[in-house]
């Protein structure tokens, strides 16, 4: 028993909630049992025939064996993308090239139960977020962008769109499929052509995906999709054949991308980390408050950018915020992602796990107060009790870095000012919540804090229509509406002025 | 008997004053003597333009096209100065439209660059475009007055501070125009200008924690390193055209930030 299993409340799991397993069937799902890379429209062995396991991280059981993408394997995909944007994918009219990510939208939403289970097999995350937020989100988000398509010169004034070229795009494993659908449905309705990079720990949806091209049609070579871990993305950045890069993922990552594309003039994205504060204020709707507090850190084990991971709550009000926080988690189901009554599934990875672990010690260390409800976890796997830090300074490691798990740190304030102060207290500017009946109140805090997204009495909630980036140090581009366009076209302007 | 004229000592703007470099250089350009700007005296100009940044961000925005208007009086009113300290009339006139042209931006790029977004969900959502924070700013040499104007109003017209380096070899007309700057109603620290040497001041104001974003437009050969340095903070990196006018000159310094609302009774 580990010091922080001693302190987890001992008191019985509570009685009334036990719900008999439900699992979603997996026999929808059929897996090759080796994947190669998806380059010029077919799955092909890797160069250096070096293949690796991905695992199911709730049972650590193998599910496939996918392929490392090297140097070479990488050459051949930004090849194969050039080609297809420089023979073919450029004559195709907007209108078509509309229809193509129409028809990936369509074939996304009829196999979306099959996604589902998969996404939640190798990733962790619950079955309920995977089939109600992850695949709705990503078939949305390319029947939005195809409608763009076609509509360009319409969404930038006075300037003349045209595609950059091959784009380079490198994902990360919290949200595989709607990272993916986040990346390509843009560049593609822009008129690029694609070499994308998921995840070293979770690649199948992205595989699985190659077969949702086939189905649509796409020429080949207009998306390539190349597996393996960060020395394969590393590869891709430094790539001349590649225009544009797209990251998603850690701020330490994101700057050596940003350091090694210095001087090229290649265009650049980045959506980085994020330590966001969610404010309370003592007017706002404590229950409802209360289930925004537990969606903006638990939703997907809180590995999420975005996540609502600094609680701030008025002085006034803390103590009736706790105890219903810690009433709510005892009521939060831990376990089996693809049983359809799991509230939070398992930890990505055991890498993920044991930084979790390590900055949960720090906190400790450092004199934060640890309240973690009872909880039955399974015994394979890589699993974490969702976690509330009390006692928090601002200066402690759990307030400053972000932990992408499901640990909240609750620091308090007395007025919106202080509020404010310790919410824009950190390098990162991804995302904030704000908690208040007040309209006003509302109004002036999301004027006020520095983040590229504001949730105001509701968190993580996302839309294809509605753009999404960080400041400061969570990185720059947005993606999303009309804004997430600009990140994949080449703007001249038809008439600048003075020139 | 003729008059002997009074010359101008060639200082510093930094935080709305004009104090000479603590570092006690000076340099040589077009015969007089230029304050030569030292690593302290950039830090102190970054301070002044986070200092500067709530007020000036946080004037309405028709108050904003209003002070970057009164630029353009200021500087209509000493055209003559400008003309001899830059190429000419015609650069001067170039700079004072690109003023008028600029402040007429300050209450109308938001909505053009705004959106509100029609989510699937009972939700208001809506997009607007902020100011980034302090943006450093390379001035192109040449042409050193209405080359500086093109990088510093798109940044300031959009609630910047800014601080710039002026032109090496042609650093009187900025400092000409920091005096219409001083005198047109702009908070004090919210543009400073620093002359000096290039290769001394660049690649500290590329790696200041404190900077957001960097016009690296004026810069020469040493590009890669200042991105590299820029990076450390994750700066916006813009490579700015002095000929270039543009709302999307001003969006290349702006956020945009997304906000979202239950609709409900």
């Amino acid at each position: 028993m580990t010091d922080l299993e001693r302190r987890q409340d001992r008191s019985p799991v509570p009685s009334g909630w036990d719900y008999a397993p439900a699992p979603e069937a997996r026999d929808i799902l059929t897996l090759e049992e080796r994947y190669g890379l998806f380059i010029g429209g077919e799955l092909v062995e890797p160069g250096s025939g070096e293949y690796f396991p991905t695992i199911d991280p709730s049972s650590e059981e193998p599910l496939a064996e996918v392929a490392q993408a090297g140097k070479e394997d990488v050459d051949l995909a930004v090849r194969a993308a050039r080609d297809a944007f420089e023979n073919g994918w450029s004559d195709i009219s907007p209108a078509e090239r509309a229809k193509y990510l129409y028809r990936i939208a369509r074939i996304l939403q009829e196999r979306s139960r099959e996604f589902a289970v998969l996404e939640s097999l190798n990733g962790g995350k619950p079955i309920k977020e995977s089939r109600d937020v992850d695949l709705p989100l990503s078939a949305a988000h390319f029947f939005y962008y195809a409608g763009w398509a076609d509509k360009l010169e319409y969404a930038f004034p006075n300037r003349r769109p045209k595609a950059i070229g091959v784009a380079g795009q490198i994902i990360p494993w919290n949200f595989p499929l709607l990272m993916l659908a986040w990346k390509i449905a843009p560049a593609l309705a822009a008129g690029n052509t694609v070499v994308l990079k998921p995840a070293e720990t979770t690649p199948l949806t992205a595989l699985l995906f190659t077969d949702v091209l086939r189905q649509a049609e796409l020429p080949p070579g207009v998306v390539n999709i190349v597996t393996g871990d960060g020395r394969a993305g590393a590869e891709l950045v430094k790539h001349e054949g590649v225009d544009k890069i797209a990251f998603t993922g850690s701020t330490e990552v994101g700057k050596a991308i940003q350091r090694e594309l210095a001087g090229t003039g290649k265009k650049l994205t980045l959506e980085l980390g994020g330590k966001a504060a969610n404010i309370v204020f003592d007017d706002a709707a404590l229950d409802q408050a209360v289930e925004g507090i537990i969606n903006g850190i638990y939703f997907n084990q809180g590995h999420v950018c975005c996540a609502g991971s600094r609680l701030l709550v008025q002085e006034s009000i803390y103590e009736p915020v706790i105890e219903k926080l810690k009433l709510r988690l005892k009521t939060l189901r831990v376990g089996d992602p693809l049983d359809k009554n799991t509230d939070v599934g398992a930890i990505n990875s055991k890498q993920q796990l044991e930084k979790i672990r390590h900055l949960v010690k720090s906190g400790e260390e450092e004199g934060a107060e640890i309240y973690q409800p009872p909880c039955r976890l399974p015994d394979k796997g890589y699993w974490f009790v969702p976690t509330v830090f009390t006692n928090v300074a601002q200066s402690y490691r759990i307030a400053q870095e972000e932990i992408f798990g499901p640990v909240l740190s609750v620091l308090t304030f007395r007025t919106p000012d202080e509020a404010v102060e310790k919410a824009n207290n950190t390098p990162y500017g991804l995302s904030a919540g704000v908690w208040t009946e007040k309209g006003s109140r509302i109004l002036s805090m999301a004027q006020k804090l520095k983040a590229g997204v504001v949730w105001a009495n509701t968190y993580n909630r996302f839309d294809p229509t509605s753009p999404f980036g960080g400041y400061k140090e969570s990185g720059f581009g947005r993606e999303g509406g009309l804004h997430g366009l600009e990140s994949y076209l080449d703007l001249d302007e038809s008439e600048a002025r003075g020139g | 008997m003729s008059r002997l004229p009074v010359r101008k000592t060639y200082k510093l703007f930094v935080g709305g004053e004009f104090p000479r470099s603590e570092s006690g250089r000076t340099y040589e350009a077009r015969g007089q003597n230029v304050a030569r700007a030292s690593r302290k005296d950039l830090r102190d100009a970054v301070r002044a333009a986070r200092g500067a940044f709530g007020k000036w961000s946080g004037m309405t925005a028709y108050n904003r096209g209003q002070v970057l208007y009164r630029i353009a009086e200021m500087m209509e009113a000493r055209a003559a100065e400008f003309a001899e300290l830059s190429s000419g009339r015609a650069e001067v006139e170039t700079a004072i439209d690109r003023w008028v042209w600029y402040a007429g931006w300050a209450d109308k790029y938001a909505q053009v660059l705004g959106s509100s977004n029609p989510v699937a969900a009972p939700y208001f959502n809506f997009t607007v475009p902020e100011p980034t924070g302090v943006v450093g700013v390379m001035a192109p040499e040449r042409p050193a007055l209405d080359g500086l104007v093109a990088r510093l109003a798109p940044v300031i017209v959009g609630g910047n501070t800014a601080v710039v380096l002026a032109s090496e070899p042609e650093p009187l007309a900025s400092i000409e125009l920091a005096e219409a700057i001083a005198t047109a109603d702009v908070p004090g620290g919210a543009v400073n200008i620093l002359t000096g040497y290039r290769s001394e001041l660049a690649p500290w104001l590329a790696g200041h924690m404190d900077v957001n974003a960097l016009d690296v437009g004026g810069a020469d050969g040493d590009l890669p390193e200042l991105e590299r340095l820029a990076a450390e903070n994750v700066k916006r990196v813009v490579r700015g055209h002095p000929d270039r006018q543009s709302p999307y000159e001003i969006a290349n310094f702006l956020e945009l930030k997304t906000v979202w609302h239950p609709i409900g009774v």
